[in-house]
């Protein structure tokens, strides 16, 4: 009836393992009581059901900043224990260790940057580019649920059964049935074929919407970088993706069926296991980074208030990256005995791809050049994004050089490098972006002090925490030591401790931020919807926007868009009259699909054959009788429009001048005209 | 090992001015923090020397861009701060043909010369290429096992647990295979790693330029025992050597496949153990017991990684 499942699987084998499963429960009704707290009615008919790609975007991000909490715990674990396991156990025991990095990565990848940058996206991209939503609202909220199935998969597995021990990547045939058998390798494989469908379905979306929906004169070279970078990562999404859906369905099969894919014997071969996971994993880091790269473009240029230089050039690196991210992914192996043509011709690829990362560094500091900087946290945030990234481009080309990495690969130096892309890189792009447009999302802007303040803890938090480890590698550490007897080794990674506390100093400046932030909301509304004197079009939007964004799609005539408005006084013109606007119905298919992928999932990792069919049969019926649904949109009237928007002109015309207004472009000022 | 052709002359010159400046540099750099003594920087062999120096090369040709990027972030950040009193503001600068060749040709000249580089350096360190020398080489076939490794000397007919002996001076041919998961085999002080697959040969030649004990181990994490599974890598002379397998062949432990059996359990700090002969096919036996039942061929795939 129940699997594999026994009372067995509870974490009652050890203390450490008990308290994870109970801050993980504690944190479940937590967030119950809130929900209860806020009203059920409420979260679930405007939140959980919404399909405005707004609070879509919304959610992600919260998804991703609880992940990011479970995340670090495991990094804070992972730190204490390497800084005092010399020559003894420390306090973890192997097989908690390993599920600790193993977690670590998988959350942090798939769990934080991924809905991360796709709630950013989410929030961001449809206003951008003048739309009212997104083209596909409901599959939007298919794929939230998915990445929620899976990342609720991955906190599960902590207080029933265990989690992978086989790293993030999974490596076979150490994942493998035969030297894995417990189920800690299934709910690595179930939350990554789940949210991995998420992701590929977000894809799709983005990808049509920014073909099929942008406002009338939005060329594709008008198109913010933000947008570029959505574009370029949503194709990333289609085409790797799938990758890696193949990639760990076929090591399901292994294990689920007693297959030989990946297996050691009867013709089983894992090198195509790595290959597979590459071509998604390679592809898979620009994902991550693209995003960022275009919070780095925006963010640079509104508050540097000057044009982005180099736009043309910008757009032409963004795709020679997404392109040539396709053609790198065997230099994570370069160790595995390919002839040194094949090193040689995926090293020189891996180089090439410096070039275009170069060229977008200079266009930021051009763009700097001759600017007026305000700066602002998300301005700190880009400038230390800038000087501690140049490090990990570095020590990128360094491990590119196939001998060079024949030295540092699996050690360390490796750790170092990929942690100094995706903190600096990605994550502090996301919250660059996250502090950016949080005006646009609540209505109000985030207090600064703290903004900074997490920023300096982040930042410093960091160098401490990666450049020993980085020395490190050339001492010959590997990485996944639980513990070792080399006494060199500890004190850079007592060190790299320190930097860890640091780090959690940071995230607790920015949960002070948002309390502090929304405490004092009321005296930084954001009224005009355009606190930062932007110059793209979701700035023309209400803070927060009305459910269609613009009740009048924009015309587009440069780059820019919002900026050339202000500067040619259109921007803030009230519409002769409005028309009728409809609107995408809010649904729970969503929350039923994603709910049931988790059963699905679930029921899969324990075995239980019948709740998998029940599950999978759940989903059908429910996308089978959607498509029967013809009344999935709402007429929202003229009149309502109105109401709506002159409300906001009123709002607008009362609203006090701005800390922008103080900053040089004086002529940018929203005068709204036609307010009454 | 190097060839007089154009190309090489001209990767030596840019060498010799760029070298020195940067050995200076990190030498400066590396000592403050202890790292003298590191394997990677302070190597034992020609291979990792090499490698290193690689390393230092392009460490070098990246701070052509790198050093850049750190002035102008700061003097920008600086002369263009909000109380500065910088009079330039160009808010609608955005394109200059100079500076956009500049900042595309600038990076790809680097690839250019670092690729070239690449090309050259890579097929020298081909790991599978033997080290020129006037020396045959010993040749070492070593078993990845949970979590251990078994050393077999084909011409000398023993065979030892987590210990690897072998002249100084002298080439060492290492033929690894892995009979559980995958591993990685390092002597990060002698040269770069390789992986030990299942089913299937990798190859490694290593050097010793002098007598001297170094540390080894598996870089590619395994399971339980991975942080365990290291081994002491000793170089000796040559008398030395003769002398040490003469005692290595006293040992009254064979390595049959009863024994073998026994060996290749899951074990943690295995005790440095010598057998003083061992089934002549050992080897081979341990890459075919994975080979698809009735083919008695390798794999596809492993013929592509043992065909070098």
């Amino acid at each position: 009836m129940l699997g594999k499942l026994t009372v067995d699987a509870l974490p009652f084998y050890s203390a450490i393992a008990m308290g994870g499963a109970a801050v993980t429960v504690l944190g479940g009704l937590a967030a119950l009581a809130l929900i209860l707290w806020l009203g059920l009615r409420y979260v679930w008919s405007e939140w959980l059901t919404s399909v405005d790609h707004k609070r879509i975007g919304i959610m992600y991000v919260m998804l991703a900043s609880v992940m990011l909490l479970r995340g670090f715990a495991d990094a804070i674990m992972m730190r204490a224990q390497q800084a005092i396991a010399l020559n003894s156990d420390g306090y973890l025991p192997p097989g908690h260790f390993d599920q600790v990095f193993s977690s670590h990565g998988t959350i942090m990848i798939f769990f934080v940057a991924m809905p991360f940058l796709t709630g950013l996206m989410n929030i961001v991209m449809p206003q951008q580019i003048g739309a009212r939503d997104v083209s596909f609202p409901v599959m939007n909220s298919i794929s939230l649920w998915f990445t929620a199935a899976g990342a609720a998969l991955v906190l599960i597995s902590l207080v029933i059964g265990k989690f992978s021990t086989a790293g993030w990547t999974g490596y076979p045939p150490y994942s493998g049935i035969e030297y894995s058998p417990d189920v800690g390798t299934d709910y690595w494989i179930w939350a990554l074929l789940i949210a991995g469908v998420g992701s590929t379905l977000t894809g799709i979306n983005f990808v049509t919407t920014i073909a099929k929906r942008r406002a009338p004169g939005m060329t594709l070279m008008r198109m913010p970088l933000f947008t570029w970078t959505s574009l370029c990562t949503s194709l990333l999404m289609v085409f790797a993706f799938p990758a890696l859906t193949v990639a760990a369905a076929l090591l399901a099969l292994d294990r689920l069926f007693g297959m030989h894919f990946f297996t050691n014997e009867a013709g089983g071969n894992m090198m195509n296991y790595i290959n597979l996971l590459w071509i998604w994993g390679h592809p898979e880091v620009y994902i991550l980074i693209l995003p960022a790269f275009g919070v780095y473009s925006e963010v640079t240029a509104t508050f540097a208030r000057k044009r982005l230089f180099g736009y043309a050039s910008l757009v032409y690196a963004t795709m020679a990256i997404a392109f040539l991210s396709f053609t790198v992914w065997l230099h994570h192996f370069f160790t595995m005995g390919s002839s040194a043509n094949v090193n040689a011709f995926f090293g020189i690829t891996t180089m090439i791809i410096a070039v275009p990362t170069g060229v977008k560094i200079f266009d930021w500091l051009l763009t700097m050049y001759h600017g007026r900087l305000w700066m602002t946290a998300p301005m700190y945030w880009t400038v230390g994004f800038i000087v501690t990234f140049v490090i990990g481009g570095m020590t990128g080309v360094l491990l590119a050089v196939p001998p060079v990495d024949y030295l540092m690969h699996n050690t360390t130096f490796l750790i170092a490098h990929f942690h100094n892309m995706l903190i600096p890189g990605a994550l502090f792009g996301y919250f660059a972006g996250y502090m950016y447009w949080f005006p646009k999302a609540f209505g109000f802007t985030l207090d600064e002090r703290w903004g900074i303040r997490a920023f300096w803890f982040w930042l410093i938090g960091f160098w401490f925490a990666f450049m020993p480890l980085y020395a490190l590698g050339f001492l010959g550490m590997p990485r996944r030591m639980e513990q070792y007897n080399v006494a060199e080794w500890q004190p850079y990674l007592i060190l790299a401790a320190f930097g860890a506390v640091l780090i959690a100093g940071g995230i607790a400046c920015q949960i002070m931020q948002l309390v502090v932030s929304t405490q004092s909301r009321q005296a930084t509304l954001d009224l005009t919807g355009d606190p930062w004197g932007g110059r793209t079009l979701e700035w023309l939007t209400a803070s927060p926007p009305a459910p269609y964004n613009f009740a009048v799609v924009p015309e587009v005539h440069d780059l820019d868009a919002f900026h050339e408005m202000k500067r040619h006084g259109v921007a803030y013109q009230r519409p002769a009259h409005y028309t009728d606007i409809f609107v995408p119905r809010n649904t729970a298919i969503g929350v039923i699909i994603g709910g049931f992928a988790f059963v699905l999932g679930f029921a899969m990792v324990w075995h239980i054959w019948w709740l998998a069919i029940v599950a999978g049969l759940v989903i059908l019926i429910t996308l089978a009788a959607r498509s029967f649904d013809d009344d999935t949109e709402y007429r929202m009237t003229a009149a309502e429009i109105e109401a709506i928007e002159d409300q906001r002109w009123q709002v607008m015309a009362k609203a006090p001048r701005r800390a922008w207004d103080r900053a040089p472009v004086a002529q940018d000022q929203p005068v709204p005209r036609g307010a009454t | 090992m190097i060839d007089k052709s154009r190309r090489s002359q001209f990767l030596a010159c840019a060498k010799r001015w760029l070298q020195p400046a940067l050995l200076l540099g990190l030498v400066l750099m590396v000592s403050g923090c202890g790292l003298t003594q590191a394997p990677v920087l302070d190597p034992k062999g020609p291979i990792t020397l090499v490698e290193r120096d690689l390393l230092f090369t392009a460490f070098g040709l990246m701070l052509i861009v790198v050093i850049p990027v750190f002035i102008m972030a700061f003097i920008f950040v600086w002369w263009y701060r909000p109380a500065s009193t910088h009079d330039i503001y160009d808010p609608d600068w955005g394109y200059s043909v100079w500076m956009d060749a500049l900042v595309w040709s600038v990076p790809a000249l680097i690839v250019i010369v670092l690729g070239t580089f690449v090309w050259d350096y890579t097929h020298r360190l081909d790991p599978y290429k033997g080290i020129n020398s006037a020396k045959p080489p010993l040749e070492v076939q070593v078993v990845a096992q949970d979590w251990k490794w078994l050393f077999l000397y084909p011409e000398q007919d023993v065979a030892v647990v987590n210990e690897l002996v072998f002249p100084s001076g002298r080439p060492l041919s290492l033929k690894i295979t892995s009979d559980t998961v995958m591993n990685s085999f390092m002597i990060p002080t002698l040269g770069g790693q390789i992986y030990a697959m299942a089913g299937m040969e990798t190859r490694l030649h290593l050097l010793a330029d002098k007598p001297g004990q170094f540390a080894g181990r598996n870089m590619q994490y395994s399971g339980s025992g991975f942080a365990n599974q290291y081994f002491t890598a000793i170089a000796m002379s040559d008398q030395d050597f003769e002398a040490w397998v003469a005692k290595v062949k006293q040992s009254a432990n064979r390595l049959d496949t009863a024994s073998y059996e026994q060996l290749v359990k899951p074990s943690q700090r295995h005790p440095v153990t010598y057998y003083g002969t061992f089934e002549p096919d050992l080897f081979a036996r341990i890459i075919a017991q994975y080979a698809p039942a009735g083919t008695g061929a390798m794999p596809a795939g492993q013929a592509q990684a043992a065909s070098h």
